[in-house]
């Protein structure tokens, strides 16, 4: 996983509560068998009108996506991360999360940053009069910055010291192989097995 | 205090690992489908890992398969490299696979309960939000992402904190023709897609003790739909019924343990949730979606509303983009909404229970003219079923296409079963998103009975309008 400590970059407003993982991503673009290679697939319904924030000049090159209420709820496709972290994106700011999809982007490096409605509303103002304000987003001190407005953050503890690291959850688990032996010799016996 | 059901089978599943902050939480049964999964298995090759438990892991065929017929090769190419990408993991990991044309294959939320795999008390997850389906079981079953399946397969753990509790208690009684589908579309309109956030769903209350397996696993299916981890039922004396009928079940004093062991799984009466929502059972009446997001559902009684009349302003543009989609003016009664399609089936509503719904009320009717109806069997046992109980030569009369193959099939529209842009369907999938049935398609979920109805009239309508 690539690290995250501190980030500087645009922002695009991307004014739309309930974006699901089925518009981040359309279905019919579930079909590489790899991580890469999304970024064209990113909105992709929405993309082919040319009004879309996407495809606003002044918003090209931005790595922070703006997003209301209710970002990555339904389908746990990864690919929605994927796509957003192919495209180009670093970190997702929404007052709200599909649960599904906030795991997802913790696991990927993608930062999920939670900031009620009222600041995305103001953030959303900002990055709308001057497209090329700067954001910083440092996840050492979960604080973020951009023009006048201040904001922290919280990212639960576990995720946090990952992402910082770039520490591979695997990995860290693989510490605990005995616990988990352990735990297997007294689990129930009557447990189904799926060698049917 | 006391514990409630998820916290019990939570704690019972913790491997002790010293960590702060998140649980190492056991997993009993993994399920694998042949979408999100290659990602996973290429990490785990990328690290040189194994599957730590192919024997708790189970992965079908459901979601791109062709559901024309179950032997003749997969025509799409991607979908083709797909099954064969999941076919060379499974076999190179060791992991049994339901293949298309198998007697046990279908939809992996589907045969998860129908091979008896699916227990009270087991953690199950899958690459797939309807995990949750399972939770009818009183089982912790629940939607996770591809790297976390990497995780699983290479550790059989997750590394999680544990959800906050919520119970949706539900009395009375549900009034005749109206089912757990309209009770589950009811209770996401009340609460909005994410009022269960953040939490584990208990439901409970007499109407959901009165609901037959089936009827819990249509409404933990679409626990999640209201953004819900997860959705639970404690075991009774109905989840004991269905169990004792499934394969592979322990016999004599062996079974008599496991079912004194899933009696005792319930919350306790001092148990505290942290938020709780009462609904009235027999208050609900058939509901159906008229927008792009299923808390955007009114009763079939009602009427298309208007923007204006939400309260916030992020719900009233997403109810006017909403209408935009699909086509609809506020005012309009639903009755009054015409239907290209007609489509049956997905984990929600494919089951046993919800074709002999259908067939009920197509029997001796015909599909209105102008009007597709596509009937897909959850499971190629559901489906060998339906032909014993002649409920195929009913659908076959009324003019409706049973499929011959178990699938996902127009619920994701990943294989070739999907609307044209702009088409209008009924259907008892789970998802009414913007293109969720293929480019431009307009969604109106509903309960089996609803669609059949809405198959013999042609607008949207209860099996009594007729
Ligand atoms: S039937 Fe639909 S919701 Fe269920 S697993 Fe398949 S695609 Fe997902």
């Amino acid at each position: 996983m690539e690290k995250f400590t501190v980030h500087h970059g645009t922002a695009v407003p991307l004014r739309r509560s309930d974006v699901d993982t089925d518009q981040i991503i359309p279905v019919r673009f579930l079909n590489h068998s790899e991580r890469t290679g999304h970024a064209d697939s990113l909105f992709a319904d929405w993309r082919t009108d040319p009004d879309f924030v996407l495809n606003q000049p002044q918003y090209q090159g931005a790595s922070v996506l703006i997003a209301g209420n209710d970002f990555g709820t339904g389908s746990s496709r990864e690919y929605a991360v994927w796509a957003l972290l192919n495209y180009g994106f670093r970190a997702v700011v929404a007052p709200r999360f599909g649960d599904i999809f906030h795991g997802n982007a913790l696991m990927n490096g993608l930062l999920p940053v939670i900031l009620p409605e009222g600041t995305v509303e103001r953030l959303w103002n900002e990055v709308t009069d001057e497209p090329t304000r700067q954001f910083t987003i440092d996840l050492t001190q979960s604080h973020l910055s951009c023009g006048q407005i201040n904001a922290s953050f919280h990212v639960e503890e576990g995720a946090r010291r990952r992402l910082l690291s770039g520490l591979d959850l695997i990995a860290d688990t693989l510490r605990h192989e005995d616990s988990i032996a352990s735990y297997e010799r007294t689990r129930r016996s009557a447990m189904p097995t799926t060698s049917l | 205090m006391g514990s409630t059901l998820a916290e019990k089978v939570w704690n019972a599943h913790v491997v002790p690992s010293g960590d702060s902050g998140e649980d190492l939480l056991y997993i009993d049964l993994h399920l694998l489908h042949e979408v999100n999964t290659p990602q996973a298995f290429d990490g785990l090759r990328a690290s040189g890992r194994r599957v730590r438990r192919p024997d708790l892991t189970l992965g079908t065929e459901d979601h791109n398969i062709p559901t024309i017929a179950v032997d003749k090769p997969i025509k799409d190419p991607v979908a083709r490299r797909q099954s064969e990408l999941m076919r060379k993991n499974c076999a190179d990991f060791d992991i049994p696979l339901l293949r298309i044309g198998d007697p046990k294959q279908g939809i992996v939320h589907v045969i998860g309960p129908e091979l008896g795999l699916t227990r009270p008390g087991m953690t199950i997850v899958c690459c797939d939000s309807h995990t949750t389906t399972q939770g009818a079981f009183g089982a912790l079953a629940f939607g996770i992402g591809t790297s976390q399946v990497e995780h699983v397969l290479a550790t059989q753990t997750l590394a999680m904190k544990r959800p906050r509790d919520m119970a949706v208690t539900v009395n009375g009684t549900l009034r005749p023709g109206v089912t757990a589908k309209d009770l589950v579309l009811a209770l996401i309109a009340e609460i909005g897609t994410a009022g269960g956030q953040g939490h584990i769903v208990e439901y409970r209350g007499t109407a959901i003790d009165a609901l037959s397996m089936e009827g819990r696993m249509t409404l933990c299916n679409m626990t999640v739909e209201a953004g819900s981890r997860a959705g639970m039922i404690a075991p009774d004396a109905t989840t004991l019924e269905y169990l004792a009928t499934r394969p592979g079940m322990p016999q004599g004093a062996a079974w008599d343990a496991e079912a004194e062991h899933w009696k005792g799984l319930r919350s306790d009466p001092d148990a505290v949730f942290d938020k709780g929502i009462v609904l009235d059972g027999d208050a609900v009446s058939p509901f159906v979606s008229w927008g792009t997001n299923p808390a955007q559902s009114v009763p079939l009684n009602g009427l298309v509303p208007a923007p204006d009349a939400f309260a916030t302003e992020s719900e009233r543009a997403a109810a006017r983009h909403a209408l935009e989609y699909m086509a609809l003016t506020p005012g309009m009664a639903m009755r009054d909404v015409p239907v290209d399609s007609v489509f049956v089936g997905s984990c929600t509503n494919g089951r046993i229970e919800d074709l002999r719904a259908v067939a009920q009320t197509l029997d001796g009717r015909k599909v209105a003219d102008g009007v597709r109806m596509m009937i897909v069997p959850g499971s190629a046992s559901v489906r060998r079923q339906a032909v014993a109980e002649g409920l195929a030569d009913v659908f076959d009369r009324a003019g409706a296409d049973f499929r011959a193959g178990a699938g996902c099939s127009m619920c994701a529209a990943l294989n070739e079963d999907r609307l044209r842009p702009g088409e209008r369907a009924a259907s008892t999938n789970n998802r009414n998103f913007e293109g969720r049935q293929g480019r431009g398609s307009r969604t109106h979920i509903v309960s089996p009975a609803v669609a059949a109805a809405t198959a013999v009239s042609g607008r949207l309508a209860a099996p009594d309008d007729l």
